[in-house]
């Protein structure tokens, strides 16, 4: 994995609450044997009429939402099916981080293992962020992992909670399987200890 | 470890940590993991790339489920795409040593996964199980840590037999009292959900307990587990009994002879201990509970099939009113009307919800002698091959056929709408499956989540029905 490095970005908002997977990357593209891809069929049945053509009013296709890489979303994002399809297609489009109040738990973990940061923020920065949006939808944040924190516009900064392996492994671009692999002897010691 | 009460979580967990650093996520051994072909295929060439192959194929088992047609089998996969899914299964298990119950290979015990899991024997009180499907937390009827993960966890599952999992808390969903008829299982978590909201769960592990919970047979267990991740957790469990003893005995992959004997007694200190404690508590009482049914596009907006959809102008919490705006335009539903009477285009009753033999037979009871609505299409799917088989054995497929219901081949079928079987744009459906969510059973299709009876019912009327009137 590449490693995670801070950066600067205008936001995309989409408030909804309860974004589950299945609004994120419909079951129909998971027919796919490989992860890349799937960023143009994000969102796809928000995002597209019947036709194909783009839905005016669905905020990915306001041409000055192009190229943001800050997904500003509602509670409880990534809810439902468990399919990574939903991280890959997020940063197969181009975002890096999604901030929302909360985020559901596997979608979370998918997340974290493809270099998409969850960023959790409380419900009034939440709010404010909303806010800063409808006065200045240009306005940009800053995500830093470093030290946790989000700047706002106005140059406060939120400090968001992450777990410190999750972090480390970001910022160096661990590859988790071969930290695993480097136990096998403490696998194997547990092994012929456990009885099924 | 110390002496203190634990609850059937930490008991499981404890017993799984390979190793624990400081401030990092605990290595956790996986007794038993399933796959299935959509969720896999980017994880097996994942162990391609890293020259490896499967760790324990021996404690890894797949099937085909989500993509498969439910047509006749003998017929060709006409989607090129799921078709070259199922053959890089084929492949993959080939390469490493698993087995499968695929449509060729073992054929007669193929089925979804969480099926056919239970079904062999494979699924066993105490084990630590997962599969890349989120609906894994079925298992936790058994008494085992059962939830899904990504694809990215089940190449580390391949390749380790482990997984970097911090630990959640606990949950405890209390259930007491009797069910009354006409209402089931799934309106019990159907009810849980509709009262807590599908992100409650968030950060837990659920236990199921109650003395509603504890008369349950395995297949009512199986189908309130199931739904825990509609409710936001990963895992929902249910301490074991002489209930999970004696449907697990004699089954293929469960033990046999002596070890029989030492597992059951193993398997007997897995319930909480008394004075164990949770790090939270919801409860639902069965007495006051009605068949339910969703009126939304999640699980959570649900409601008594006698009530009326609730208006937004009355929620106060302004993104909860407009969530509720929002789905009632997708659904093309009015504030306060009723859903009873409702038209219906679709039923489906299957999925790994609600698909086993009793479920099934809860339906044939409804619908033996009678004929479903003219132009309404109904669909049974059973869960897995063995389901299809032991009904055939006593006739229901005939009931089912008989009254003008299509009876397929087992999967996933209708429920993730990924193998040709969907609704059209703007159908509505009455579904035994476990979500609601928008275009989840095809593009611009409509689903309201009931029980297989309440399915059945509504079958016979072509409208959304209170089975209790047909009882």
């Amino acid at each position: 994995m590449q490693r995670f490095t801070s950066f600067q970005s205008k936001i995309v908002p989409l408030s909804a609450e309860n974004v589950d997977t299945d609004q994120i990357i419909p079951a129909r593209f998971l027919k796919v044997t490989d992860k890349t891809g799937l960023g143009e069929s994000l969102f796809c049945d928000w995002r597209y009429n019947a036709d194909g053509s783009p839905k005016e009013d669905f905020v990915l296709n306001q041409p000055e939402m192009k190229g943001r890489q800050v997904l500003l979303a509602g509670d409880n994002f990534g809810c439902g099916s468990s399919r990574e399809h939903a991280p890959w297609a997020l940063t197969g489009y181009g975002f890096r981080a999604v901030v929302s109040t909360s985020f559901a738990d596997i979608f979370r973990n998918n997340s974290l293992k493809n270099g998409l940061l969850p960023v959790v923020v409380d419900k009034d920065t939440h709010a404010q962020l909303f806010s800063i949006m409808e006065e200045d939808p240009h306005a940009t944040v800053s995500v830093d992992l470093e030290t946790q924190t989000l700047t706002l516009p106005d140059g406060r900064a939120v400090t968001f909670p992450i777990d410190a392996f999750s972090k480390a492994c970001l910022l160096n671009g661990v590859d988790e399987i071969g930290y695993v692999q480097g136990m096998t002897d403490k696998i194997e010691a547990f092994e012929a200890a456990h009885q099924k | 470890m110390t002496n203190r009460p634990h609850t059937l979580f930490e008991k499981i967990w404890n017993a799984h940590v390979v190793a624990q650093a400081p401030d990092s996520p605990a290595v956790l051994y996986i007794d038993l993991h399933l796959v299935h072909e959509v969720t896999s295929p980017q994880a097996f060439e994942g162990l391609r790339r890293r020259g490896i192959k499967a760790r324990r194929p021996d404690r890894t088992f797949a099937t085909m489920d989500h993509g498969i047609p439910t047509y006749d089998r003998s017929l060709p996969i006409v989607d090129d795409m799921a078709a070259k899914q199922i053959a890089m299964l084929e492949r993959n298990c080939e390469e490493n040593g698993i087995a499968l119950y695929g449509i060729k290979q073992n054929a007669d015990k193929q089925g979804i996964v969480h099926v056919i899991g239970p079904e062999l024997g494979l699924t066993q009180p105490g084990m630590t199980i997962v599969c890349g499907d989120s609906h894994t937390a079925t298992h936790g009827a058994f008494g085992a840590l059962g939830f899904g993960i990504g694809t990215s966890e089940v190449e580390m599952v391949l390749a380790t037999q482990c997984l970097l999992q911090r630990k959640p808390k606990t949950m405890n969903v209390r259930i007491d009292g009797a069910l009354r008829p006409g209402v089931t299982a799934k309106d019990i978590i159907l009810g849980i959900i509709a009262k807590y909201g599908v992100g409650a769960g968030t950060g837990y592990v659920f236990e199921y307990t109650g003395d509603a919970i504890r008369r349950m047979t395995m297949e009512e267990r199986m189908t309130i587990c199931n739904m825990s991740i509609e409710g936001g957790s990963r895992a929902g469990m249910i301490a074991p009994d002489d209930t999970t003893f004696a449907w697990v005995a004699g089954r293929e992959f469960a033990p046999k002879g002596s070890a029989w004997d030492e597992a059951v007694a193993r398997w007997r200190n897995l319930p909480t201990d008394d004075g164990a404690e949770y790090d939270a508590t919801i409860t639902l009482d069965a007495d006051a509970l009605e068949p339910m049914i969703t009126y939304g596009t999640n699980p959570g907006m649900g409601m008594h099939i006698t009530d009326r959809v609730p208006d937004p102008a009355q929620v106060g919490d302004l993104s909860q009113r407009n969530a509720l705006q929002k789905a009632l335009s997708y659904m093309d539903l009015q504030p306060n009307q009723p859903l009873l009477g409702h038209k219906l285009d679709v039923v489906f009753i299957g999925s790994c919800t609600n698909s086993r033999i009793s479920d099934l037979r809860q339906a044939a009871a409804l619908l033996k002698g009678r004929k479903v609505k003219d132009g309404l299409r109904v669909m049974v799917v059973p869960g897995s091959a063995q389901v299809k088989k032991q009904a055939e054995r006593e006739g229901l497929h005939e009931v089912f056929m008989a009254a003008g219901a299509e009876w397929r081949e087992a999967g996933c079928s209708m429920c993730i709408a990924m193998n040709g079987d969907q609704l059209e744009p703007g159908q509505y459906a009455i579904s035994t499956s476990n979500r609601n969510f928008e275009g989840r059973q095809g593009k611009g299709g409509r689903t309201f989540l009931a029980s297989p009876l309440t399915a059945a019912a509504s079958a016979l009327t072509g409208v959304v029905t209170d089975v209790r009137t047909m009882m």
